[in-house]
């Protein structure tokens, strides 16, 4: 805990703040609002929790991004989920999933009508689950960015250690870098600087957001989650601006290294090849996702069972997209707290524990 | 009896083992009051005032826990509810249903239990009921408890009575109970962060000279302070801005807490409580707090504001945020 109180202290939080609010008047005068967008949705939610926004001048903005992957899983990919847990299969997910509506339905309404859908806290017991139900398949729900996809992934060799036969993964895993690609291209998406995720960077290694900085003039901080963490980045990209400069700073290098973790994307490089992906609300993204490699097909559920996790037709009233993308607050959505509520959620992003839509309801109504 | 000795369907068919259950066990140990001779139901003798009646039943899981077990927390939960209505808790009632095979041995130090907090608390067990189900039908032993008390004279308690500017004061750190119910259902931590179940009509009386500024007490059990604080507001033309720097929370709890992402302020106390008092009475009613032993820890934790119907928690680093009711059951059969 100690650890943590060091990163959370409020008098250099308040200093932080003092500072961020006196640069901030400095560069009123020559330059328009800055957006920041926070990639990742524990920053979303460590925003919210620590009430930062609140500290904030009005120059100065958040716009929470895309990095929830729950949130960013398309209707089409809980279709596929819930077609094969009719078809009698064992549904393993993370908690999260369980009640992200799809098209229709959510896992949590067919679990209640019988399916047999199992929550995870750890990749690794899906493994007992095929071991101790050899009769049936077992599907683990593989989402995830990239840091999720690293122990996902080694339910790979850990299946074929084991000799099992009866394990297989529906993907949809998601990659950092070509969501903040599309989003620097999309020309109504308004984003001065990244706050880059933490835990992501720890995997794919802080020069990986070196060409947004070089190529397209949007300095980038990696942050840490702890308030004290998030405050530091806010603060350097302010005085980046005011300074004009545009760089990227490690601001998180307790755990994430230039290169990232080789390990890790040794793993990825084996078993895995990058695929276009969906991108709930948003669309599709050319090699914005990862799929399995052609000869570890057998491990690939929608191959194995045909199905397409494509599409699918979320709640056309639901703006998660444009939440994801930045461009509204949650609270601009017509249906939050009202229609949408994390009791009865309409959108992922009011489901997941990462998702903004959460985050706003539960800390900043 | 053996420490082997099991409970058995028998023990509640009433017939030769149920009374040698009661006879051994619950007369034993609760036959010295109105509980002698076994009547139906208990002959009490009149009271002098408004009566406050309140019940409660008791599921946690695991029935032993560092701190306490379901046998106290069945006694401190009722105690503790007529305490906070501003009474003195005088009687209980004990109802036990049993899973048949029940280690005796458990029945027996739970029931000791019981009669301990009873004697620590003041109050009598003077009437109660034994049923033995099938195994499974329930896990272990569920207890009911049901309790009256006297009104103290002088409180004039509710929400409508608060007002813009008093203090919210609590009388230690805040959700230890759930967190250690949590730890020993999950096998986490090491078994030192204790439950804080415990009675809290001490600290109650301890406010019946400043009676008059005294608007609202409450224990935080279940949702914790963050669901007791949100019914006062909730409607009300005034709201809370809690500190979050002023929050009294056990290093234990708050490690658990951080490593599950739980936000402890919807975490379930079992021995604490909170008043709202004038701000002309609050560092009296603090000093005699922290004077009682279960009130050491005792401090001010916000303010009520204007802002209508809101929790506002005002972080370490300076920034405002909404403290909300937690979103269904968080932690389920913590007490
Ligand atoms: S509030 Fe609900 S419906 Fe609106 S964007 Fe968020 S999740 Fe979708």
């Amino acid at each position: 805990m100690k650890y943590i109180d060091g990163y959370r202290q409020g008098d250099a939080g308040k200093f932080l703040g003092k500072r961020i609010v006196e640069n901030a008047a400095l560069l009123a005068d020559k330059h328009e609002p800055i957006y920041i967008m926070e990639v990742c949705g524990s920053h979303t939610m460590a925003i919210s929790r620590f009430g930062i926004r609140d500290l904030l001048p009005p120059n100065v903005k958040l716009l929470s991004g895309p990095g929830c992957p729950v949130c960013v899983t398309d209707a089409g990919y809980i279709d596929a989920a819930l077609s094969l847990a009719r078809k009698d299969v064992i549904i393993a997910t993370f908690g999260d999933m369980v009640r992200v509506p799809g098209s229709k339905k959510s896992l949590a309404d067919v679990r209640s009508e019988g399916a047999d859908v199992r929550i995870c806290y750890s990749p690794a017991q899906a493994i007992t689950l095929a071991q101790e139900n050899p009769e049936r398949e077992v599907v683990f729900m593989a989402i995830g960015f990239e840091t999720t996809m690293a122990p996902v992934t080694t339910l790979i060799p850990s299946a074929e250690a084991c000799g099992l036969t009866n394990l297989s993964l529906l993907t949809a895993f998601k990659l950092v870098p070509p969501a903040l690609n599309a989003l620097i291209a999309d020309a109504e998406v308004k984003v001065d600087a990244f706050i880059c995720p933490a835990h992501v960077s720890a995997i794919i290694g802080a020069e990986a957001y070196r060409p947004y900085v070089e190529e397209r003039g949007v300095p980038c901080v990696v942050c840490g989650f702890e308030p004290l963490d998030i405050l530091y980045g806010i603060d350097n990209i302010v005085s980046q601006f005011l300074n004009g400069e545009c760089a990227l700073v490690n601001q998180y290098s307790r755990v994430v290294t230039d290169a990232g973790n080789a390990t890790a994307q040794k793993l990825f490089e084996t078993f895995l090849t990058p695929v276009d992906a969906g991108w709930r609300g948003i669309g599709v993204i050319p090699m914005s996702g990862m799929g399995i490699r052609e000869q570890y097909e057998k491990y690939d559920a929608a191959k194995r069972f045909g199905v397409s996790t494509d599409g699918g037709s979320p709640d056309p009233g639901c703006m998660c997209g444009d939440v994801l993308k930045g461009k509204i607050i949650p609270s601009d959505c017509p249906m939050f707290g009202d229609a949408c509520t994390p009791q009865n959620p309409v959108g992922p992003c009011m489901v997941s524990s990462e998702g903004s839509c959460a985050a706003y309801f539960k800390y900043e109504r | 009896m053996d420490e082997k000795k099991r409970i058995l369907l028998g023990h509640g068919g009433g017939g030769l083992l149920t009374r040698n259950l009661i006879d051994e066990e619950i007369l034993k140990r609760f036959g010295d009051g109105p509980l002698r001779g076994l009547p139906d139901g208990a002959l009490l003798p009149s009271i002098d005032g408004d009566i406050v009646f309140s019940t409660d039943s008791f599921v946690v899981s695991p029935g032993f826990f560092p701190g306490g077990n379901i046998g106290d927390l069945a006694v401190h939960g009722t105690v503790n509810d007529i305490a906070v209505s501003g009474a003195t808790p005088l009687w209980l009632s004990l109802a036990l249903i049993i899973e048949e095979g029940l280690p005796l041995a458990s029945l027996q130090t739970v029931l000791d239990s019981v009669r301990t907090a009873a004697d620590n608390c003041g109050v009598q067990v003077v009437t109660g009921d034994t049923k033995v189900v099938r195994k499974g039908q329930c896990d272990g032993l569920y207890v009911n408890t049901a309790g009256i008390g006297k009104k103290i004279a002088g409180f004039n308690l509710g929400s409508s009575q608060v007002q813009t500017g008093d203090r919210v004061l609590v009388s230690g750190n805040l959700g230890d109970h759930g967190m250690a119910v949590m730890a020993a259902r999950e096998g986490l931590g090491n078994g030192a962060l204790k439950s804080d179940s415990a009675p809290v009509h001490r600290l109650v009386h301890a406010l019946s000279p400043f009676a008059a500024d005294v608007r609202f007490m409450r224990d935080p059990t279940r949702g914790g302070m963050a669901a007791t604080l949100n019914e006062i507001v909730d409607g009300a033309d005034v709201g809370i801005l809690l500190r979050e720097d002023s929050l009294p929370f056990s290093a234990g709890a708050k490690g658990l807490a951080e490593m599950l992402g739980f936000d402890l302020l919807h975490v379930a106390s079992e021995g604490r409580m909170m008043c709202i008092c004038s701000a002309e009475a609050a560092e009296q009613v603090i000093e005699k707090w922290r004077s009682l032993p279960e009130g050491t820890d005792a401090c001010e934790i916000g303010r009520i504001t204007e802002d209508s119907g809101r929790v506002i928690l005002e972080t370490g680093i300076g920034g405002k945020r909404i403290v909300d009711v937690p979103q269904g059951e968080l932690l389920p059969r913590i007490c």
